[in-house]
């Protein structure tokens, strides 16, 4: 295989707690809008400890699915088709022959179809009954959002699932670019899923004891943990040629992904880890450190993440680690967990496009542990070139994508 | 040495990460060897074990700073223990 294509995003799709589209939630993201809130998905949450969560409120299936399709969709699969949907729709592409055979379907996603699994487990160990719903299975499968998709959009070629917690969308679009700079496809439609906020889930992660109990404030002095969000995002890509061949509007250009496992601790962040993941997607991207101005951090606002990403961020970039701007969107959207790094790389590409840098809201102080300028409560205008998307799982898998403004 | 006390120190010795054949009231919890999880396990374990809540964040709480000795722990448990017989 000789094909090196340049990579560009045609097409964006977001399905967030800030807003059901690309434009309301990137709107409300330079606003500097918070969608966190009480949580109020079913079954009701009154006996759960954590109270505050980022739901993707009033989502109404039967606006984007016809009735008896819902048998067939978790509420993760949902969000896939319709954030798919829009980004297909931007791209103005149509996946007739042959572009669907070459077209690859590969979507993140942390832990599949939860609301489907917490139901069915609810109605064997709760409620006694003898049988769950005939398709509780291919529901809550973790390739469902993969393959909805693919079925939804008609999309023919390689398609899958990627698994790694809050580095699964990240890991998801770094391998479709890789794909498609190599032309193994022509195209591929891509991101993450996650729908998580379910009274197993909540209990899964207070037992952890890693969420703050009301504000999500990365970097920020008195910060105390992590708020869960759900949601998900797709980017359509597509080779250079391909894209200027038909006359379709480039949003961005994707440059590099680099990858990392710490072989460490399975929760801690690893220093070590990050510093490889952002080094291997400069590389890959054939850029050095002063060529970034703008990190879309992982920052999820747990202690030991944003203080060790931010070292990351010294050692990684050097004495230019200083002219970043560096922000979390999770102080807005939550932690998405397997969708996080698609909505941030949305995130990203509008950034690096509009020339405006998305805040880190919540941000009450200084932490010493935390010196790097991460844009606080406030968006700001700043030419950026290029950018990087950080995201780094439990487990300790790493994952940083580079996109650059298309010129 | 008290119920709790005896319980307390099995669910430390559980954890401790250093060769030592037995974990003892006086034993500071920097000496055992113990990791952010093992903490985070540890509650689970205590408060498994005696029905309690113990408020606990991650981000915010260090029990290697807040607790010295196994004994500072025994002592907390003892007194959430006291305060749910009321």
């Amino acid at each position: 295989m000789t094909a090196v294509n340049r990579v560009v995003v045609t097409g964006l799709g977001a399905v967030t707690p800030l807003g059901q589209t690309t434009p309301v939630y990137w709107d409300n993201l330079k606003a500097g809008v918070s969608g966190l809130g009480p949580i109020t998905l079913p079954p009701s949450s009154e006996e759960l400890t954590q109270k505050v969560a980022a739901e993707v409120k009033n989502f109404d299936p039967l606006k984007h699915f016809a009735e008896r399709q819902l048998s067939t969709l978790d509420r993760v699969s949902q969000f896939a088709v319709v954030a798919a949907r829009e980004a297909i729709a931007q791209s103005g592409l149509v996946f007739d022959m042959p572009l669907s055979v070459r077209t690859a379907a590969i979507v993140g996603t942390g832990v599949g179809g939860q609301t489907t699994h917490d139901d069915s487990f609810r109605r064997v160990y709760v409620e006694k009954r003898t049988r769950v719903f005939p398709l509780t299975i291919p529901k809550l499968m973790v390739n469902a959002p993969a393959s909805q998709v693919s079925m939804a959009c008609g999309l023919r070629g390689p398609a899958f699932a990627v698994a790694s917690a809050c580095a699964s969308a990240t890991h998801a679009i770094g391998l479709a670019f890789h794909m498609v700079r190599a032309g193994q496809v022509d195209c591929a439609v891509t991101g993450g899923a996650e729908a998580c906020i379910t009274f197993g889930t909540v209990r899964g992660w207070e037992a952890m004891r890693v969420m703050s109990p009301d504000v999500c404030r990365p970097f920020s002095k008195d910060r105390m943990g992590l708020i869960l969000g759900e949601g998900a995002a797709m980017v359509v890509l597509e080779p250079l040629e391909r894209a200027q061949a038909r006359g379709a509007n480039i949003l961005g250009e994707i440059v590099g992904f680099g990858m990392s496992a710490d072989a460490a601790d399975l929760t801690a962040p690893d220093q070590g880890g990050m510093v490889r993941a952002m080094q291997s997607a400069l590389a890959d991207a054939r850029m050095v450190p002063a060529d970034i101005q703008y990190i879309n951090a992982h920052g999820t606002g747990t202690a030991a993440n944003d203080e060790t990403e931010t070292k990351a961020l010294h050692e990684a970039f050097g004495p230019h680690a200083e002219k970043l701007a560096v922000s979390s969107t999770k102080s807005m959207v939550g932690h998405a967990l397997g969708a996080a790094g698609a909505l941030e790389l949305v995130a990203t590409i509008l950034a690096v496009r509009e020339s405006i840098v998305p805040p880190t809201i919540g941000y009450l102080a200084p932490d010493p542990a935390c010196d790097l300028d991460y844009v606080p409560n406030t968006a700001r205008s700043l030419a950026i070139e290029a950018a990087l998307s950080n995201s780094f799982a439990f487990g300790g898998l790493n994952a940083v994508l580079a996109v650059k403004k298309f010129a | 040495m008290s119920d709790v006390a005896s319980d307390v120190i099995a669910i430390i010795a559980k954890k401790k990460r250093v060769e030592k054949p037995t974990v003892e009231i006086t034993d500071n919890l920097a000496d055992l060897g113990l990791e952010s999880l093992d903490a985070v396990e540890m509650i689970f374990d205590i408060e498994e074990k005696f029905d309690i809540q113990i408020p606990y964040n991650a981000n915010t709480n260090n029990p290697r700073t807040e607790f010295e000795t196994v004994g500072d722990v025994v002592k907390a448990v003892e007194a959430l223990v006291a305060q749910k017989k009321l």
